[in-house]
């Protein structure tokens, strides 16, 4: 991990402190009080705000600018980039504009496929894959050079994260993807939502086994459910998404006006047992546009104050 | 070979509409094998077209061809008295076929009657699957025989997406995911030390991406 860089989340972390990230996600507009209200939700309950780029590929406006409204309020983004829709000339000239907004954090991702978002007949890029994109976030970090060899007058000294999804297959390449992604130069996972505890703990076992966790800090994802419906959904709609059949039964078990609040306790259950997994470094929450729920879920796990 | 599919009939005549004399001009090589474009697709098209602009009340001459190859000049040679008697071609080969017409015939249209789809193999009788991008830096010696830049929806180089379930693709469950492909075969070859070297980005500058191609080999130019 680079010590050069210095960002709030990285501290928390190098630290040993059981980190708190939640999700933001931009508007549909070029409205920024929807970011500032988001920001307001989440300020005092979190170590770091991801901010989504184009999620679903769904035209939203810029993660660097809803990332530099964050930081006007205080709040330390980490910007999400997919390489989906920018070539490797943009994605550096964009890393090294957001350093210059100080924009200190960034995760690195291939992006959802644009045939899911709201323009199917948009081309997609895909010039570089993640992989390639930590790589090349980690050159410009740390050897102060773009992807040409060219020396940068003033490196971006991000902290670098990825993603990675325990619950896609094939499950025995899951633990040496990760592995790809710590050599590249990952220094933070946000994990794909955890409702398959039983299947995490396995893959953080073999983690812990090829020795990755010591070798970066692992944020494991929670989403609360709202209600059995919910579950259902993302268990048979959304690609690489695994909730257990007795969770989606205990969700239905409950009245529905109960269910939003069943939902938070399969949350806070969750996270405490992420507590106690070794090699856990802390938690991402990804409340879908409910950004309000995250203080009182951080509240309850007694994860505050923050930072 | 490449894959084309026909057009659909109505667009077909919406493209011949201005022309009271048209030329199908056929091509006997990868648009025959999968059944878009060879002798056969010819004469039904043909017959369709008559059909269907007899009841628009549409006069319409519909003359009939089909050459070994639209890609090459001395094959295109043989269709020049049939395209002097026509007002426009409509071409039933591939993209490059209609392009090398047009080469040839200046006063001629050259008009597209199928879609150029993908180069593919014939997967089994009437399903052709994409198989090959043409990129030009061909990796196919460490990916198993199986090409993550045209089969993978996200060309990823470095291992599947977080989208990959039941070795299926997360945009369509009907597509292998490329990867677990890979994984498979890769494990069969005894080869699994690949999936954990770091593949660099691609340069694309081989592709398509790099302008227009052209390859010159100059040991067989006379």
């Amino acid at each position: 991990m680079n010590m050069n860089a210095q960002s709030r989340l990285q501290e928390t972390l190098s630290k040993g402190e059981f980190a708190v990230t939640a999700e933001c996600g931009p508007p549909r507009g070029a409205n920024p009080e929807v970011v500032r209200k988001k920001g307001e939700l989440l300020k005092g309950y979190v170590d770091a705000v991801n901010v989504t780029d184009n999620q679903t590929a769904i035209v939203r406006m810029s993660s660097i600018a809803a990332c530099s409204h964050l930081l006007q309020m205080g709040l330390e983004p980490v910007m999400q980039m997919v390489t989906r829709d920018r070539n490797r000339i943009a994605l550096q000239s964009d890393i090294m504009g957001a350093y210059s907004l100080g924009i200190k954090n960034i995760l690195c991702l291939s992006g959802d496929h644009q045939s899911f978002g709201s323009q199917p007949d948009a081309l997609n890029v895909f010039d570089i894959d993640s992989m390639n994109l930590i790589r090349t976030v980690q050159t410009m970090r740390d050897q102060g050079k773009d992807m040409s060899g060219f020396e940068l007058n003033g490196p971006p000294r991000m902290f670098i994260g990825a993603a990675a999804n325990p619950f896609a297959d094939p499950f025995e390449y899951r633990v040496i993807r990760l592995a790809k992604k710590i050599d590249a130069g990952a220094d933070f996972i946000q994990t794909q939502c955890i409702y398959n505890m039983d299947r995490f703990k396995e893959w953080m076992k073999m983690a812990r086994d090829e020795g990755l966790t010591e070798k970066v800090h692992i944020l494991g994802g929670v989403t609360p459910l709202k209600s059995a419906g919910m579950a259902k959904f993302m268990n048979n709609k959304v690609a690489g998404m695994d909730v257990p059949e007795p969770l989606i039964k205990r969700m239905a078990g409950v009245p529905k006006e109960k269910a939003v609040e069943e939902g938070i306790n399969i949350c806070l259950e969750t996270i405490a047992e992420l507590r106690d997994i070794e090699g856990v470094h802390g938690v991402h929450i990804m409340a879908i546009e409910w950004e309000e729920i995250v203080g009182q879920i951080v509240e309850s796990a007694g994860l505050t104050p923050r930072p | 070979m490449i894959v084309a599919e026909q057009k659909p009939l109505s667009e077909i005549k919406e493209i011949i509409a201005p022309y009271k004399k048209i030329l199908i001009l056929g091509c006997g090589t990868c648009v025959k094998t999968c059944f878009a474009g060879g002798e056969d697709e010819v004469a039904v098209l043909a017959s369709a077209l008559r059909l269907a602009c007899k009841k628009d009340g549409k006069k319409i001459e519909i003359e009939e061809l089909t050459i070994e190859r639209q890609c090459e000049d001395e094959f295109i040679r043989e269709s020049a008295p049939a395209v002097s008697r026509s007002e426009g071609v409509l071409s039933l080969a591939c993209g490059a076929g209609v392009q090398a017409l047009a080469r040839r015939f200046a006063r001629t249209p050259v008009l597209p009657g199928v879609n150029t789809t993908f180069i593919g193999v014939l997967e089994k009788q009437g399903v052709f699957t994409e198989e090959c991008s043409g990129c030009g830096n061909c990796r196919l010696d460490i990916f198993g025989g199986i090409c993550p830049v045209t089969r993978c929806a996200k060309k990823l180089l470095n291992g599947p997406c977080g989208g990959s379930q039941n070795g299926k693709c997360e945009i369509n469950p009907e597509t292998d995911c490329a990867w677990q492909l890979i994984i498979d075969r890769l494990k069969a070859l005894g080869q699994m030390d690949n999936l954990r070297k770091y593949i660099p980005p691609k340069n694309w500058s081989t592709s398509l991406s790099g302008g227009p191609r052209k390859l010159v080999r100059e040991d067989h130019m006379i």
